[in-house]
């Protein structure tokens, strides 16, 4: 019953969805910002890359509310799964000395991998978003291979704080000094290209970077460690 | 063919979508409802990205000095998907939190069984 019913309920919203896109045609241009952004975005704002022109300069703001929502569900799930009751502690068993090394070998280069992507967003593919998936993907790594590690919890909490701040900051700073609004790139654009250039995106990329790898790993550590 | 052949992205798009649809509808399973939800994300974001395509177009990044501005896709829906991706993973996480602690609560996943769950 419930199978037919839910089949007829998307036989209407598929009907629905053909009526509202058969005329509208696959690949060719549609919007007339989607241009303006590839033609000004690298006079405007010096980074190569537009998508991360646009996400930070021309969207800032947008950026912003990702984050806090990012945010606000990394506290909820902490707050969701804070008075876990232990039923006994759970038994370790310490993992063989390869994959011990291996991790420790791992750890440190996957970090390296993870600042470069979040250092280089305004030149090739990649972000602060990204980037901080990737820093915590080698504290999972950690997790699973060294079992009995703890993680410095107050540190996570501070480098999420400070980068928070950063953003913020920036952001006030480029209302004050700036084109009167919030977030502008009040810095110097510098030559394309180059890692010193597109004023203030790598700063607040680099911001993101550490804000949603410490986010990510505190993710990780209530779910490891509380489930 | 030429249909589709023109819509192909769409098709497998809002393919994806009705497959994570009907699971959540159907199924009585909660982690196999969030496992719909996580299907319907993608599909949304394949829809969207296939949206600002361009045909034979390049990704918007100036790496080189001789790519051509007019052949580019369309970097506004990849910028709102990298939005969109991430609010992905938050409500996945927060729903498998949720998940823990309702099993923790009743016993059990089955949505048939608890009771306040029930439609």
């Amino acid at each position: 019953m419930r199978k037919i019913i839910g089949i007829i309920l998307l036989i209407i919203i598929c009907w629905g969805i053909i009526l509202a896109l058969h005329k509208i045609p696959f690949g060719i241009p549609k919007t007339k910002v989607g241009e303006y952004y590839i033609d000004k975005g690298r006079e405007e704002t010096g980074a190569a890359n537009i998508v991360t022109s646009v996400v930070v300069n021309y969207r800032g703001f947008d950026t912003l509310g990702e984050v806090t929502i990012l945010f606000l569900a990394a506290i909820g799930l902490g707050a969701v799964l804070s008075n876990f009751k232990e039923k006994g502690k759970r038994k370790i068993e310490l993992a063989s000395l390869i994959l011990k090394t291996g991790c420790r070998f791992l750890f440190p280069l996957i970090l390296l991998f993870g600042a470069y992507i979040f250092i280089h967003g305004h030149l090739t593919p990649g972000g602060g978003f990204q980037g901080g998936a990737i820093i915590a993907s080698a504290f999972l790594l950690v997790y699973l291979g060294c079992r009995g590690r703890i993680f410095n919890e107050v540190g996570c909490k501070i480098t999420e704080s400070l980068s928070g701040l950063v953003f913020i900051v920036m952001g006030l700073i480029g209302l004050t000094v700036g084109g009167h609004y919030f977030l502008s790139n009040f810095m110097l654009t510098g030559q394309i290209n180059t890692l010193f250039s597109a004023g203030i995106i790598p700063i607040i990329y680099i911001a993101i970077g550490l804000k949603v790898g410490s986010e990510l790993t505190g993710v990780i550590d209530n779910l490891m460690e509380k489930s | 063919m030429d249909f589709l052949s023109n819509y192909i992205y769409y098709i497998g798009a809002f393919g994806l979508i009705f497959i994570g649809l009907f699971i959540i509808l159907v199924k009585h399973n909660l982690i196999k409802v969030i496992i719909g939800i996580g299907i319907l994300d993608t599909g949304v974001n394949l829809f969207i990205v296939a949206v600002g395509y361009i045909s034979k177009g390049t990704a918007p990044i100036f790496s080189k000095s001789g790519l051509d501005a007019k052949n580019m896709v369309d970097p506004v829906p990849q910028a709102l998907v990298l939005t969109s991706i991430v609010i992905g993973v938050a409500i996945l996480a927060l729903a498998l939190s949720l998940a823990i602690r309702l099993y923790q609560h009743y016993g059990t996943l089955d949505l048939r069984k608890i009771k306040e769950q029930r439609w």
